[in-house]
């Protein structure tokens, strides 16, 4: 464990609302590097409580990677420098000393900013609503053990279902898309028998409410998969092509 | 206020007490339900389970939560599993032996036919999250797979990797979506509830803060439940998200509704150590790494060796020396304790010397790293994550933190509150763990309370009671409202020198020491004594920037802050009048011998019920008998 602390130059994005201009702010902050990425912020915040002004608006809830509330784009990366980890999972011992962080919200025209480094991101809950799940009332269904699901098989949408719902595919993409969320979802239903009977509509759906949260088409860059804190492959997203194009041309719902 | 404590336990022997409930309830007729609304504070397994599964039997459905989306309440950091009595593995399973392992583990603190309904219910939750498509791990032949939890000698916990909680919340939330596309439910996401609208005696409404726009507003239905999660955040550091609070329960409370066992808190033995000052919360690691982690720590105190080079003679592998037939898998209250001791008494490992190491060396070699790494990697990588050290190769350190809160709003065994109208359910009720919670039984009865018991119990009030939707323009609506604003305002008004976050600490601290693990008399009564003084600096020296109509964390952070403050001066008053040892209540004054908790059912075989008895005035305790008719009470050994 190191015990030196880290002299750290912020270049923190302030806005104070949805419709006001931002800009990025300059803060110097000495922070321990067992400190998390956002126990930082916590400690810069102190301050300016302390001081009377206005801290700096972030959103997190679990931290520890799995709620999908965090996110912040770190040097141009959304959630920082570690592979497959959130925000909150970044520990400042990924920084040298005297670096300058560049600290800026997810941005996309889906996302807009709520204030300083929150966005909203209620597009991904209508994208869900929009069909993400299988029609199944409480009560009534068959032994858990009544239809076998392959290891494999589980596993395999168990990969896809570990999507958290960050946004960070988003804000990676130089078009905006939300393809690697959907796809997720729709692949892991798909794979499962249980999701069979709504396959084909849950696709053509959750697509089309896709584009019409402003999110752009999908162009193979790749960079959605790079960030994603759970590591979710790309390989879901041409999957849910195949799915999509089916479900058109079965014509369907 | 005349208090009736009257549980509504249905008479008949233990396993019928709930079919013929069922049987026998008053129903509303399905065309009449969509004239009956429901307000659902809370999003987690047992809020998004009962709104979901309400809204599909046609009531109009309102659910609040205060995060960005429905999806991210806090269940969704469950990692380790959900119990179940399917008895898929053969191994002597039943609904009766995990109703006796949740009433045992509990140090025989809750209530038996609410208990005995849970073990029941379990079987459908795994039938239903299935039909969710929830991907739950399988065998190689397509047959559903099982882990052993702490406090059970059979395998039935269900799970989904380390991310159990988090399907099980997506099964839920997707459903949950299902009914918003309809419809059906009303969603307000960033919506906090800061007050309880009580209207000629019954539960009317609530008023909430838009937690975006600052906007405050009153809701009203014709019954309110609350689905709000546990307070272990009372303690400042703990497992929980940033965001749990006791202020929807505790709020409650103020406006009538009793609080019961509030000191029962559970403190759960793995995880990561305190690094520093610096931290805002801790981090579980799942105890289902004690299926094939052992604990030990070195058998000479300061002893600062590379655990690598202490000789297995010089370990000393406390859980499985003391307790042989449970080893490892020791319950929770107990495993905690007994890290403590090892630690009090010198023998504690890492910064600090509060620690214990979870070692997997004797797995990695029995299974293979893979094998190893296909069950528990991504807790190890979270471990890593946190501490820069690879549990592969060097044992984790692990301590207890607080994690799980077995106290909660009083309720019957329809799951409703001592306000007529109020139901709870979930972690924020008290009424199935006792002093002790069993591992992979939290998700159990958040489901069960949601799927499986709210859509009868409150279908039988409603059917009884009819319909009471008071108009948000009522003058006690009016008054909620303006009391809820004029707290903001004082919030904001104050303009102090310390941080919402410094006094959240100091009484965490303070209750940590106190009401933590180990409590006694002398301890809880100085405790009881600061609380005034901390409760005065804070009205007077808080500092919160910024506007009320507007995104503003650090006056959400005061709100809760300051409902914690009142709130850990009532954990201690419940401590302190229990005057025995139970569960996750350990009294120093009452143990055996060899350091076991000890009971005392003769004076204290009772669910304690705090009455809030105004501003600065002592609350009053009601109690409920705890009545065992089939069980036994017996000394629990895990030995
Ligand atoms: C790290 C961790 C791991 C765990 N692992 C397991 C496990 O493996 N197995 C197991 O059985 N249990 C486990 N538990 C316990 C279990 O996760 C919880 O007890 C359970 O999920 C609680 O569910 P709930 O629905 O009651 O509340 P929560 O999931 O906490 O949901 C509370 C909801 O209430 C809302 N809310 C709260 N206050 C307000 C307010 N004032 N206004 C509006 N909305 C509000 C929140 O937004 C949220 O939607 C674990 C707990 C932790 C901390
Ligand atoms: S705060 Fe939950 S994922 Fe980061």
């Amino acid at each position: 464990m190191a015990n030196k602390t880290l002299n750290l130059v912020l270049h923190i994005w302030r806005q104070k609302n949805r419709g006001a201009a931002g800009e990025l702010v300059e803060y110097r902050l000495d922070v321990s590097p067992d400190c998390s990425f956002l126990e930082m912020l916590d400690l810069l915040n102190e301050d300016l409580i302390r001081k009377g002004q206005e801290p700096v608006a972030f959103d997190y809830d679990c931290r520890e990677g799995i709620c999908g509330t965090c996110g912040v784009v770190v040097n141009g990366v959304p959630h920082g420098p570690v592979k497959g980890a959130t925000t909150c999972q970044v520990h400042m011992r990924n920084f040298r000393d005297g670096e300058h962080i560049y600290i800026e919200p997810f941005r996309a025209k889906g996302f807009p900013v709520i204030k300083d480094l929150v966005v909203d991101r209620s597009a991904f809950d209508r994208i869900i609503q929009s069909g993400g799940y299988v029609s199944c009332n409480t009560g009534g269904a068959p032994d858990g053990n009544a239809v076998p699901i392959s290891h494999v098989t589980a596993e395999a949408a168990m990969d896809a279902a570990a999507c958290i719902g960050c946004g960070a595919c988003v804000a990676a993409c130089k078009n905006a898309s939300a393809m690697l969320f959907v796809s997720a979802k729709v692949t892991q239903l798909a794979m499962l028998p249980q999701g069979q009977p709504e396959r084909a509509a849950r696709a053509k759906d959750m697509v089309e409410q896709h584009d019409r949260e402003l999110f752009g088409g999908c162009t193979n860059q790749y960079e959605c998969e790079a960030v994603c804190p759970k590591e979710i492959s790309v390989k879901h997203i041409a999957a849910l092509n195949r799915e999509y194009v089916k479900s058109t041309l079965a014509g369907t719902k | 206020m005349s208090i009736n404590l009257d549980a509504k336990v249905p008479a008949g022997p233990l396993r019928d007490k709930w079919t013929k409930t069922k049987a026998s309830m008053k129903l509303v007729n399905p065309a009449n339900k969509r004239k009956y609304s429901v307000i659902v504070v809370g999003s987690g397994l047992a809020g998004a389970s009962a709104a979901a599964t309400l809204a599909e039997l046609g009531y109009q459905v309102m659910c609040f939560c205060y995060q960005d989306s429905p999806r991210r309440a806090h269940s969704i950091a469950a990692q380790g599993g959900i119990n179940a009595a399917k008895n898929y593995q053969n191994d002597g399973d039943s609904v009766w032996r995990l109703f006796y392992d949740t009433i045992k583990g509990g140090d025989f603190r809750a209530r038996e036919s609410n208990v005995y309904r849970l073990a029941e219910c379990s079987q459908a939750i795994i039938d239903q999250c299935v039909a969710q498509g929830v991907p739950f791990a399988r065998e190689y032949g397509g047959q559903l797979a099982n882990r052993s939890f702490g406090g059970a000698q059979v395998s039935r916990t269900f799970y989904c990797r380390g991310m159990t909680g988090q399907q099980l919340l997506l099964g839920a939330y997707q459903a949950l979506s299902r009914q918003i596309h309809s419809g059906a439910v009303k969603m307000f996401p960033q919506t906090e509830m800061l007050d309880l609208v009580v209207v000629d005696g019954r539960a009317a409404g609530i008023v909430t803060r838009n937690l975006v726009t600052g906007y405050v507003e009153s809701f009203s239905a014709d019954a309110v439940l609350l689905c709000t999660g546990g307070y272990s955040n009372a303690f400042f550091l703990s497992t929980n998200a940033a965001g749990c609070n006791v202020t929807a329960t505790y709020r409650a409370f103020k406006r009538g509704a009793l609080f019961a066992n509030p000191c029962y808190t559970q403190i759960h033995p793995t995880c990561i150590p305190v690094a520093g000052d610096h931290q805002f919360k801790l981090t579980l690691m799942s105890e289902s790494l004690r299926n094939d982690g052992r604990v030990w720590v070195p058998k000479k105190p300061n002893d600062t060796r590379e655990p690598a080079s202490i000789p297995d003679s010089e370990r000393d592998y406390y859980l499985e020396r003391k307790y042989p037939s449970f080893g490892n898998l020791a319950p929770r209250d107990v495993s905690s304790r007994a890290a403590k001791e090892v630690c009090d008494e010198g023998r504690g490992v890492g910064p600090g010397g509060r620690g214990v190491f979870l070692d997997f060396a004797d797995a990695i070699k029995r299974l293979g790293a893979d094998k190893v790494r296909e069950k528990y990697g991504n807790l190890f990588d979270i471990y890593f994550q946190i501490t820069g050290e690879d549990a592969y190769t060097r044992p984790m350190r692990i301590y207890p933190a607080p994690h799980y809160t077995m106290g909660g709003l009083w309720v019957d065994y329809n799951l409703m509150s001592t306000v007529p109208g109020l139901f709870v359910l979930g972690e924020a009720n008290f009424s199935d763990h006792g002093a002790n919670r069993l591992g992979a039984s939290a998700l159990m009865q958040g489901l069960a309370d949601g799927y499986f018991v709210i859509p009868y119990t409150l279908g039988a009030y409603f059917a009884d009671a009819g319909g009471r939707k008071v108009p948000t323009d009522h003058a006690e609506f009016k008054k909620c409202m303006a009391e809820v604003t004029e707290g903001t305002n004082r919030l904001l008004g104050i303009k102090g020198k310390k941080t919402p976050i410094e006094f959240h600490r100091e009484v965490g601290k303070l209750l940590w020491e106190n009401c933590g693990m180990a409590r006694d008399k002398k301890g809880l009564e100085e405790t009881i004594q600061k609380f005034p003084a901390i409760r005065e600096e804070f009205w007077k020296n808080v500092s919160v920037p910024g506007s009320g109509a507007d995104f503003n964390k650090a006056l959400e952070q005061a709100g809760r802050v300051a409902d914690f403050i009142e709130f850990g001066e009532l954990m201690c008053r419940d401590a302190l009048a229990r005057d025995e040892s139970c569960g996750g209540h350990f009294r120093t004054e009452h143990q055996y011998p060899d350091g076991e908790a000890k009971r005392n059912d003769e004076q204290f075989m009772y669910a304690a019920a705090w009455e809030y008895g105004g501003p600065g005035k002592t609350p009053t305790m009601h109690k409920e008998p705890l009545v065992y008719e089939e069980v036994k009470p017996a000394v629990r050994s895990y030995k």
